[in-house]
């Protein structure tokens, strides 16, 4: 984003990572929310932190802004140590949550009106970081108009830009396209995409697989609270399910028995719904089965990392 | 240039900045609603003066050496900036927290759980300060003589508002659930509302009443509200004025805490 020099007011020299976590656990009681995480988000990546329901996103999420307080391990964001210092981070970083938190009875503008004094824009700039907003979210011909008044897509695209009201050097992004069709999912990615071609480092949490390869630089999957894979999605793909997969179809009681038979041959697999899926074929040769040949994916990757099937 | 803007300062506690930003969204919210909280916050202190000024009125003349309309008057002040402060921030505090997300917002930005308790409190201190004159004026309107020490009045529903706002921020952080406000209206605030010399003066109840009205903020409002209007009585104020004082930094530091607890896991 232009001029973001401005916009970092505390002189904490630059550092390769606009994010870190080291180790990090979260207890609640008997639960285990977070265990052990690793994480980085490099200087002006996007990175996703992908993973089924449950797998602990929302609590990581939520120790970024020391809202939630980590019982073991190092978080530092933008050279920040959290939570002592997560005031000075907080500044410079921008959030958007997964729930819709806009003040519903005011208007457009009146929502960043709000968040610029709540992130301490200075006066002299808060009229043009207002405009500036607008322009981003596109959302200038419905400045005047109530919060209850718009789509769910404009809703998202004013939450996004309320978090950019400051030209924040980092951004969080909880599930931002969750429940929204695919038409506005598609408004959204340009707008994430814009972000990341300015050079604003972003973690992205979510659990939509394309959404994932389309915009991370990489990606980081998490499983029950621990990071199980980190790289770039397509690197990941080729180290985790090869190069292509085959898809079996056929009745229950047939897929079990191809299920059976492919761990037999010792080839990975995992369920679609409606057929198996046999991946890690790249050494095959004449072992491959017979089916339906397609290139593997991200999603093959998630399933058979997690365990679990995608909500 | 010497001086840092504040803007650019490394952040401490109980900024000016962040509490600004509290008071901002506030204000910009109100401009939303304000019709129906004034329509409330002043009409509901009016019925009640009317009802038992004039009710009790035409009974009793004179109640502790007061006109009863003047009695009523002026202690109905203590009881609209109760309710213009403590209601508001039961029910407003609960709402953002669990049905709006406010606070997750307000707390992704450089704001913490102090500034942000301590920015509503503001808030609905100033508007019940305000709120709370109504009773004066409509007992001007009735009969009531103004006199300058009223001028104080404002001061003090200032003060005791903040005291009461934090009471019910406290409330909302500590219930789970807003059923559960009931309770805390029905013993605790009725109670409060009933034995402060509001509408009759206390000087009938028990001993034992009396004494524990003494730990009521309410009574200290109300008797401080009839020595602006009537005169002042000097230590018995200043004693008034410093328990109002204890009372909101007390439920201030209460609040937070509650709040912390709340928002903070």
């Amino acid at each position: 984003m232009n001029d973001r020099a401005g916009c970092d007011p505390f002189g904490v020299p630059p550092t390769p990572h606009a994010l870190e976590l080291s180790h990090v656990v979260k207890r609640y009681g008997e639960i285990t929310a977070v265990n052990g995480l690793d994480l980085v988000v490099p200087d002006g990546a996007c990175v996703g932190l992908l993973g089924p329901n449950g797998a602990g996103k929302s609590t990581t999420m939520r120790m970024l802004t020391a809202q939630t307080i980590a019982d073991e391990g190092q978080i530092t964001v933008l050279g920040h140590e959290l939570p002592g210092d997560s005031k000075a981070a907080r500044a410079r970083m921008g959030v958007v949550p997964q729930l819709d938190n806009l003040d519903t009875t005011l208007t457009v503008e009146q929502n960043l009106v709000v968040f610029s004094h709540l992130y301490r824009v200075p006066k002299a700039r808060r009229k043009a970081a207002i405009e500036r907003v607008l322009k981003i979210a596109n959302l200038g011909e419905r400045r005047d108009s109530k919060v209850d008044e718009l789509s769910g897509g404009m809703r998202r695209r004013l939450l996004i830009g309320r978090a950019l009201i400051h030209q924040p050097q980092l951004v969080l992004l909880d599930e931002p396209t969750v429940g929204l069709d695919p038409q506005v999912r598609q408004e959204l990615w340009a707008l994430i995409d814009l972000l990341r071609s300015e050079g604003v480092s972003i973690l992205m949490s979510t659990h939509y697989i394309e959404e994932a390869e389309r915009l991370c630089d990489s990606v980081t999957i998490v499983s029950h609270g621990s990071a199980v894979a980190v790289g770039a999605p397509a690197d990941l793909v080729v180290e985790h399910a090869g190069r292509d997969a085959v898809e079996i179809y056929g009745s229950p009681e047939r897929l079990v028995e191809v299920e059976a038979e492919m761990a037999k041959e010792g080839f990975p697999t995992r369920r679609t719904g409606t057929s198996i899926a046999v991946l890690g074929l790249d050494d095959a040769a004449g072992r491959a089965p017979a089916g339906e040949r397609r290139p593997a994916n991200l999603e093959d990757v998630f399933v058979l990392l997690t365990g679990e099937e995608i909500a | 240039m010497s001086t840092v803007p504040l803007e650019e300062r490394e952040p401490g506690r109980l900024e000016r900045t962040a509490i600004g930003g509290v008071l901002v969204r506030e204000i910009i919210n109100f401009s939303s609603y304000w019709r129906s909280t004034t329509f409330s916050s002043t009409v509901e202190p009016t019925i009640y003066l009317l009802a038992f000024g004039f009710g009790f009125g035409s009974l009793v003349s004179v109640v502790g050496g007061y006109n009863y309309i003047d009695f009523v008057a002026t202690g109905t002040v203590a009881t609209a900036v109760l309710f213009s402060s403590i209601f508001p921030a039961m029910f407003g505090t609960f709402i953002k927290y669990k049905f709006q997300h406010t606070y997750d917002a307000i707390l992704a930005a450089p704001v913490d759980t102090e500034e942000l308790v301590t920015g509503e409190a503001l808030w609905l201190a100033m508007r019940a300060s305000v709120y709370g004159c109504a009773p004066l004026l409509v007992g001007i309107v009735f009969g009531l003589d103004p006199s300058w020490g009223m001028l104080a009045v404002p001061a003090i529903n200032f003060v005791a508002g903040y005291g009461w706002a934090c009471t019910g921020v406290a409330i909302a952080g500590w219930l789970k659930g807003i059923e559960n406000f009931n309770y805390v209206t029905s013993a605790v605030i009725t109670p409060l509302f009933l034995v402060a010399g509001t509408f009759f003066p206390l000087t009938g109840l028990p001993g034992w009443v009396q004494a524990l009205a003494q730990l009521n903020p309410l009574f200290h409002c109300v008797q401080l509200v009839r020595h602006a209007a009537f005169g002042w009585e000097g230590w018995a104020d200043v004693w008034n004025f410093s328990f109002l004082i204890l009372f909101g930094l007390l439920m201030w530091r209460v609040a937070i805490a509650a709040m912390e607890r709340k928002l903070i896991d």
